[in-house]
């Protein structure tokens, strides 16, 4: 059994580790516009989902944003009622390329 | 309109004065790493956006919906999306509705 939020094989690659990685790969560029770069990719997502917006990258899967209806929930230490209210919610739907690439054994 | 790999591509250009080639296989290598990590069995995490997880499941009884017909689904690997604190905050923070395309 991996520890919780480790991958099967143990191994978490971080945003740091990326920007490492794509800076290895592009040595004609510096180093500081692949971490912008990669940065600059992620806020684009956070924007777009943040605006209620989709994201499709093909063979990657797509990002959405969800209504959640209002419901009763309850404080699992209290058992007390809350009331929640209806809320959005990002949702990713892997594309059949991912999906394929990580149950291949 | 969804945001693809082109309107990210678009903006290294004009934000970051990447040539076209560069922000083109910036954004490519961007998503192959990640889904290599993940093919790997590694998890992803995108602190501001979010963790990719891989979750093993098992085998567990299924049906064809259209025949009926008794399947099993077999044992496989699948990637799950938890979003960040970010993420779901901005998130929670839209007002609506959604567009429908």
């Amino acid at each position: 059994m991996h520890r919780f939020g480790q991958g099967p094989n143990g191994v978490i690659m971080t945003k740091s580790d990326l920007i490492q990685i794509l800076s290895a790969r592009f040595q004609h560029l510096p180093a500081r516009d692949i971490e912008a770069a990669v940065k600059g990719v992620v806020e684009h997502m956070v924007e777009t989902l943040s605006e209620g917006g989709r994201i499709e990258i093909r063979g990657f899967g797509s990002f959405s944003v969800r209504f959640r209806a209002p419901r009763i929930g309850r404080n699992p230490k209290t058992g007390t009622k809350v009331e929640l209210d209806s809320k959005y919610v990002p949702h990713f739907k892997p594309g059949k390329d991912l999906k394929d690439k990580v149950n291949q054994r | 309109m969804a945001l693809t790999k082109n309107d990210m591509m678009e903006r290294l250009i004009e934000e970051l004065s990447f040539n076209r080639k560069d922000a083109k296989e910036l954004v490519d290598q961007f998503f192959e790493e990640i889904r290599g990590a993940l093919g790997r069995g590694e998890s992803v995490k995108l602190s501001g956006f979010g963790n990719f997880d891989l979750r093993d499941k098992t085998e567990r009884p299924g049906r064809n919906p259209k025949t009926g017909e008794e399947i099993p689904i077999t044992a496989r690997r699948v990637v799950t999306f938890k979003s960040g604190q970010k993420l779901k905050t901005q998130v929670e923070a839209f007002e609506g509705p959604l567009s429908s395309d």
